[in-house]
């Protein structure tokens, strides 16, 4: 066998002693781990599966084991999802400390820094949350206008920020600070990092059109932060917050990847079961037709994601593909809730109450969440611009 | 599957690359539609293309062939898309080289294939019958005689028809209109007594004609592949050219696409250049994903069927449906893009939307091929 056949088998044998049968079903929205000083856990499984990936550094597979992760390459990390998705095993770790700030502290981020953060992250320890929109500062990211002044060995910072998803349950916030408002709007930006447990760090949930109530809006009263939680150079922050966002969209471009996407029934099924079946089709030729149509585009897409990775692996340099996975990934998850909805017809209207299964509920509920997708994260817009100027080199 | 080009296959297409673009601009197809040129394509090009043995990518290595596969050939048709070549690469290269090399006897393969792969002859497959394309909608009836076979009927639509020293003719020996079972292939020289041919000038300045079959007599030996089974090899074959054409389409769509984004740089209005208008920037970004999505979908479609895999089907049809949405993208946003210069006959632009109507066509338009899919995929 080769070096990653072998990785393969004894991933395989791992997963399958140590994966709780519990941790290898459909995870629903409300059991995602995201750890954190306040974490609670519904079920035991959710722990102990967590306590065995972090252990290995698996819930960080390609990280440094220095700083407590998996020390893995690519491709055995590839492997590791894989055979996750495969068995079916879920995501024991989910956040922002993992998808985003983690690679920028590797990168970015002071020794002491590292060895501060990191492996609190890789163990869930500490939730993380991202401090960049602002009610004035959206796509125009760069405008922000919180404030934070250096005053000896601290940064007192002021302001408002908004989108800081699930802030109320998060410890720590990564922040975009103005430190500089007399240059270029890009030239005065710094990255921090606060600890929420300063009184003067005020969460307030913001209710959504799904009901739920996922991102807050984050305020900033006099907040002393110590000057070594500065990351990289003052006023050179803009970088690392478009570095953190290109983690981000990567995050995001890997929508519908997820483990869910094992126990979950595809459109076609759902039309199948609502619409009915003539000789095995949709008996609708036209919502038959549009489901096609999101597959075949689905489909498509895996395989350029697929395409991608091998020309990652084969060594050829990234490509400009990458910079369409953020937007193509979330038009099609918005478009495959579409589908659901048309698929089920009365019965995905419902909100809540009698005459509507779980399921029905909580796809309409997740339909509404999907259209923050082609918003959060840089709107599709704002990718569409990303590749005009970066790929095709159309003047501003 | 590899969605990675072989080193191979990369070399391939950077000769291909090369050779259509010093070789045979899309002037090259200008001057053959403006000079009313009898053949419709240019046969000391075509030598050319199969000294370079790309007549034999898809012939086995005994009768001449090179066996470069699908994914080789796909290179060659992507780059003849950029330039909008006329040749017989999909009716001869791979319909006729598949069709024998595949269904045919020894003796017509000592027969046909030396002469295909040398570039000396030309085969047109005579399929289509109706408004659409229709692979098991066969009315022309093949009826046994007591030396073969009497075929009549009439065919549309066939790709270098007026040209080809053989027809490849797809009857029926038996069943009804739609029935998979009795369909059958017969080999018949393009001159033989009953045949008339009448070439069909297209939009795209490409090759088609009608072809009437009058009481046409041909032997038992003209029957390629097994009598009544012609559907399965048909269909296998019909893949193959669905998934070359898709590589050709995506050709013709990054070169319209790529046009497209050089003249929004070039043009200027309003003082500054039109690409600066977001208005048409986003539309360009589109573009640019929409080819690189169908690009994933060419490789893997021609990776599968070159490996014989259980999804080469589905995935052709993945490839032709993607590639049609793509160029009919493509080439009308590269005439909107273009302003009145681009309904202009003396700028190219045109050509590609013209060339995109007739090849989303071919062997299934988009319509079609979800349909197939999702059939394939068991919904």
């Amino acid at each position: 066998m080769t070096d990653l056949a072998t990785f393969r088998a004894q991933t395989r044998a791992w997963l399958e002693d140590n994966c709780p049968p519990a941790m290898r079903t459909r995870m629903p929205e409300e059991e995602q781990v995201a750890g954190g000083l306040r974490a609670e856990y519904v079920r035991p499984e959710q722990k102990i599966w967590l306590d065995r990936m972090a252990e290995k550094g698996w819930t960080a597979p390609t990280w440094p084991k220095k700083y407590g992760g998996g020390g893995l390459g690519n491709d055995e990390a590839m492997i590791l999802e894989e055979e996750m998705q495969d068995l079916g095993c879920r995501t024991p770790l989910r956040g922002m400390g993992l998808s985003m700030l983690g690679p920028v502290l590797l990168e970015y981020g002071t020794e002491e820094q590292r060895q501060t953060h990191i492996p609190k992250i890789v163990k869930g320890e500490i939730r993380w949350c991202q401090g960049y929109s602002e009610p004035s500062a959206g796509s125009d990211l760069a405008s922000l206008s919180t404030r934070a002044v250096l005053q000896g060995e601290h940064f007192l910072v002021n302001g408002h920020k908004i989108w800081t998803s699930n802030a109320h349950l998060s410890d720590w916030i990564f922040c975009l600070v103005r430190t500089d408002p007399t240059v270029k709007k890009h030239d005065g930006i710094s990255f921090l990092l606060i600890d929420m447990v300063d009184p003067g760090v005020r969460p307030r949930p913001i209710k959504l059109i799904s009901g739920k109530s996922v991102f807050c809006e984050t305020f900033f009263e006099n907040v002393q932060v110590p000057a070594s939680h500065l990351v990289g150079q003052l006023n050179k922050g803009w970088t690392i917050a478009k570095r953190l966002l290109e983690h981000e969209r990567k995050g995001i471009g890997g929508i519908g990847n997820r483990q869910a996407a094992k126990f979950e029934l595809p459109p076609e099924a759902v039309a199948k079961a609502y619409a009915g079946e003539d000789n095995g089709r949709i008996a609708e030729p036209a919502l038959r037709d549009s489901i096609a149509k999101y597959s075949m585009d689905a489909h498509a897409f895996q395989l350029t994601r697929r395409r991608a990775a091998e020309e990652a692996e084969a060594g050829t340099p990234p490509g400009p593909m990458s910079a369409m996975f953020k937007y193509y990934a979330t038009e099609l998850n918005k478009t495959r809730y579409e589908m659901l909805l048309a698929a089920e017809g009365f019965q995905g209207l419902g909100w809540e109450g009698d005459g509507f299964t779980d399921d029905e509920i909580r796809i309409t509920r997740e339909w509404l969440r999907s259209k923050a997708n082609t918003i959060e994260g840089g709107t599709s817009e704002v990718q569409l611009n990303i590749i005009a100027k970066r790929v095709l080199a159309l003047p501003d | 599957m590899t969605l990675v080009l072989s080193s191979e296959t990369q070399m391939v297409r950077d000769t291909a690359l090369e050779f259509f673009r010093e070789r045979s601009p899309v002037i090259e197809l200008r001057k053959l539609r403006d000079s009313n040129d009898p053949d419709g394509f240019s046969r000391a090009l075509w030598r050319t293309m199969a000294e370079l043995g790309w007549t034999g990518f898809l012939v086995s290595e005994e009768h001449g062939g090179t066996g470069f596969g699908v994914s080789g050939l796909a290179q060659v048709m992507e780059a003849a898309g950029r330039s909008l070549t006329a040749s017989p690469l999909l009716s001869t290269a791979l319909l006729g080289a598949s069709l024998i090399d595949m269904a045919g006897t020894s003796e017509q393969k000592d027969n046909h294939l030396p002469a295909l792969v040398a570039g000396d002859r030309i085969f047109a497959l005579a399929l289509e019958e109706t408004s659409r394309h229709a692979p098991t909608r066969i009315a022309t009836t093949a009826t046994a005689t007591a030396s073969g076979y009497t075929l009549n009927g009439q065919k549309c639509f066939v790709l270098d028809g007026h040209i080809a020293d053989v027809l490849i003719v797809v009857a029926r020996t038996s069943g009804g209109r739609d029935d998979r079972q009795g369909i059958s292939l017969f080999l018949v020289p393009g001159d033989a007594a009953g045949v008339s041919r009448t070439r069909t000038i297209m939009v795209d300045s490409r090759n088609a004609a009608l072809v009437k079959l009058d009481n046409v007599q041909v032997g038992k030996d003209s029957v390629l592949g097994p009598v009544g089974q012609g559907a399965d090899i048909l269909e296998t074959v019909l893949d193959r050219a669905r998934a070359c054409l898709a590589a050709e389409m995506l050709g013709s769509a990054a070169e319209a696409f790529e046009r497209t984004v050089q003249y929004l740089k070039d043009r200027k209005q309003f003082g500054v250049a039109i690409g600066s208008f977001q208005a048409l920037k986003h539309r360009a970004a589109q573009m640019f994903c929409e080819v690189e999505v169908t690009r994933s979908a060419v490789i893997a479609a021609c990776s599968a069927l070159d490996d014989n895999a259980n999804d080469a089907a589905a995935l052709s049809s993945l490839a032709k449906a993607k590639a049609s949405d793509t160029l009919y993208l493509c080439g009308n946003e590269g005439v909107q893009m273009h302003g009145g210069i681009g309904m202009t006959d003396e700028h190219e632009i045109g050509f590609f939307m013209k060339r995109a109507r007739v090849a989303q066509a071919t062997f299934g338009d988009a319509t079609f091929h979800r349909d197939r899919y999702a059939a394939l995929l068991g919904y």
